[in-house]
């Protein structure tokens, strides 16, 4: 039998906010164990949380990104558990009325299909457990509250995905945009943002849902693809059995590659949610929505279609030049200074990516300016510089941050264009190579190419080719 | 009124990590169905067209700056901890499987 899995995905993104949602507490990543914690994300009796204005800015500012409708009122509420990562004995959350409803974000994969999204809500972190590592850690964990009460927006989607590819390439575009619009890091080593996947297979042809499984801590792209195609599998072998897929919580182990179910201690997971008493309900009107879309950037794919239509490159240069709102940057500036948009993304997307791949860079890192590349381009343009030469003039810019103009007044690196100075090197060439020279006049065409390179040879690759083309030629008929 | 059997109260008390004594089960299960059955009796009205109200202070939505304010010392905030690694600066509980 053919089986089809259906995805759907959680996804937590910390908010590039300086304080924790409800106080003051710094939210800067790796100080020392609870070193930025105070009464109320230490959940003391008495203490009273403010909600952090830029929280909600940003979080406002996620939904508009994705097309999501934003809820004027939203109520916060208590879930309830028990955890010592929790100290208040519940978590700060939107329940019923979350921030933000509907809203969509468009993959390639599957034919360009649009994933929806079920919610956007706002929420708090807990702190972080600490399970090993100490000599009592048999009996005793260890608790930093650092992290509690970091504030998080949760993204909820649709069970519209088809295929372990789908999702993560889902997750690498939302990353993409949240990373772009400026509201959180991307950084999933530091916990920044974290993925949890909703996954269960039917037969080919079903309509209604199989049972499903969630799959949490799938915290990379590839994560999410092989801890996906994991679990696929084995539900389908599951069935395959005979037996019945349990619908329970799955932890990813990336070193063995496999899920493996997490029980849980609790007898039922009844979070019993209630409007949380000590905080009013967020109100975000039409003025507040408007200030937060004023703050928003031109959107990847707006800008992609722009670089279409405004500079005239191929949708693949400008899906690749649209994966960061830097390298777009980078790039839109090199071409004002090239003064050629089409020379402008080869490059970008050629050499100096190259280079960054090659050297570990990122692109907010690179040393060499756009205005500099721009020059660059703009030698190789007039046929100053001929292309070969110019890659070795661009590494040299990379590593001395000299200018291109300088290093080919320094090194003699101008492209002969000179047509006499050409015609002395060609025909001191045909004398050196007398017999070659003979055989193209006795009719042997392809010593051409021989000479051309010998030409190419002698000028140090500085020869413009076209150029040497045309005076061999001439040369040889005389 | 409102049936809730001991086995009820013994789930809530799990729940709430309580440990009872087979007197306080009997009592606050006769306790908690006194306040579902208040509860029932509040169910009872009709409220269609009444606006779900959350809060009662609507009109307020006082937010704070994202500016930092000063954290407690470590010392202080471990101090109030029934068990604390001060060394490590960190919160210490029975083990609890993660």
């Amino acid at each position: 039998m053919k089986y089809e899995p259906v995805i759907g995905l959680e996804i937590h993104a910390q908010l590039r906010t300086h304080t924790k949602i409800f106080c003051g507490c710094s939210t800067a990543f790796g100080a020392p164990p609870n070193s930025q914690v105070c009464p109320v994300c230490l959940g003391l009796p008495g203490a009273l949380p403010v909600l952090n204005r830029r929280a909600v800015d940003y979080a406002v500012k996620a939904a508009l990104a994705v097309g999501c409708g934003i809820q004027r009122e939203s109520i916060f509420a208590r879930k309830n558990y028990f955890y010592p990562d929790l100290p208040k004995g519940y978590q700060i959350s939107q329940y019923e009325r979350p921030l933000a409803l509907g809203g969509s974000l468009e993959i390639a994969a599957g034919g360009r299909k649009r994933v929806g999204l079920t919610r956007i809500h706002l929420e708090e972190d807990a702190g972080k457990s600490l399970h090993e590592g100490f000599p009592d850690s048999d009996r005793r964990t260890y608790v930093d509250y650092n992290r509690s009460g970091v504030p998080l927006i949760e993204i909820v989607t649709e069970p519209d995905m088809r295929s372990a590819a789908e999702a993560a390439e889902f997750f690498e575009r939302l990353r993409d945009i949240l990373v772009w619009i400026g509201v959180n890091d991307g950084n999933m080593e530091e916990g920044s943002l974290r993925c949890d996947a909703n996954v269960s297979v039917r037969p080919t042809g079903q309509s209604a849902f199989g049972v499903k499984a969630e799959v949490k801590n799938v915290n990379s792209f590839r994560y999410v693809q092989k801890a996906l195609e994991y679990e696929i599998d084995r539900q389908i072998d599951v069935l395959e059995g005979g037996g019945r897929v349990l619908q329970e919580t799955r932890l990813w182990d990336s070193s063995a590659g496999r899920t493996y179910s997490m029980r849980s201690k609790e007898e039922a997971h009844d979070y019993r949610y209630f409007p949380e008493p000590d905080l009013p309900p967020v109100v975000v009107d039409e003025a507040r929505i408007e200030a937060v879309r004023r703050t928003m950037p031109e959107l990847p794919e707006a800008r992609r279609r722009r670089f279409v239509a405004a500079y005239g490159l191929p949708e693949y240069d400008a899906g690749v030049l649209t994966q960061s709102a830097a390298l777009a940057d980078y790039f839109e500036q090199t071409a004002a200074a090239a003064g050629s948009p089409k020379a402008a993304s080869n490059w970008v997307m050629g050499e100096l990516l190259r280079t960054l791949k090659e050297r570990g860079v990122a692109i907010g890192d690179v040393p060499l300016s756009p205005a500099a590349l721009g020059g660059l381009i703009r030698l190789v343009e007039k046929g100053t510089l001929s292309s070969s030469i110019a890659k070795d003039v661009f590494a040299t810019m990379y590593d001395s941050g000299r200018s291109a103009d300088e290093i080919v007044a320094a090194e003699g690196l101008a492209q002969i264009d000179d047509e006499s100075a050409l015609r002395a090197i060609v025909r001191s060439v045909m004398a050196a190579n007398a017999d070659a020279v003979a055989q193209y006049r006795a009719g042997r065409m392809q010593t051409f190419g021989f000479l051309v390179g010998q030409v190419m040879k002698s000028s140090g690759g500085k020869a413009n080719p076209k150029l040497v083309n045309q005076v061999l030629k001439d040369e040889l008929a005389t | 009124m409102v049936a809730l059997t001991t086995s009820d109260v013994e789930r809530i008390a799990a729940l709430a990590h309580l440990e009872l004594t087979a007197d306080e089960k009997a009592l606050f299960a006769r306790q908690l169905a006194g306040i579902l059955a208040y509860a029932q009796q509040i169910q009872a009205l009709d409220t269609s067209g009444v606006p779900a109200t959350a809060h009662v202070h609507a009109g307020a939505h006082p937010e704070r700056e994202d500016e930092p304010r000063p954290c407690l010392p470590r010392d202080e905030a471990l101090g109030n901890a029934p068990d604390a690694a001060p060394e490590a600066g960190l919160f210490r509980v029975p083990r609890v499987i993660g």
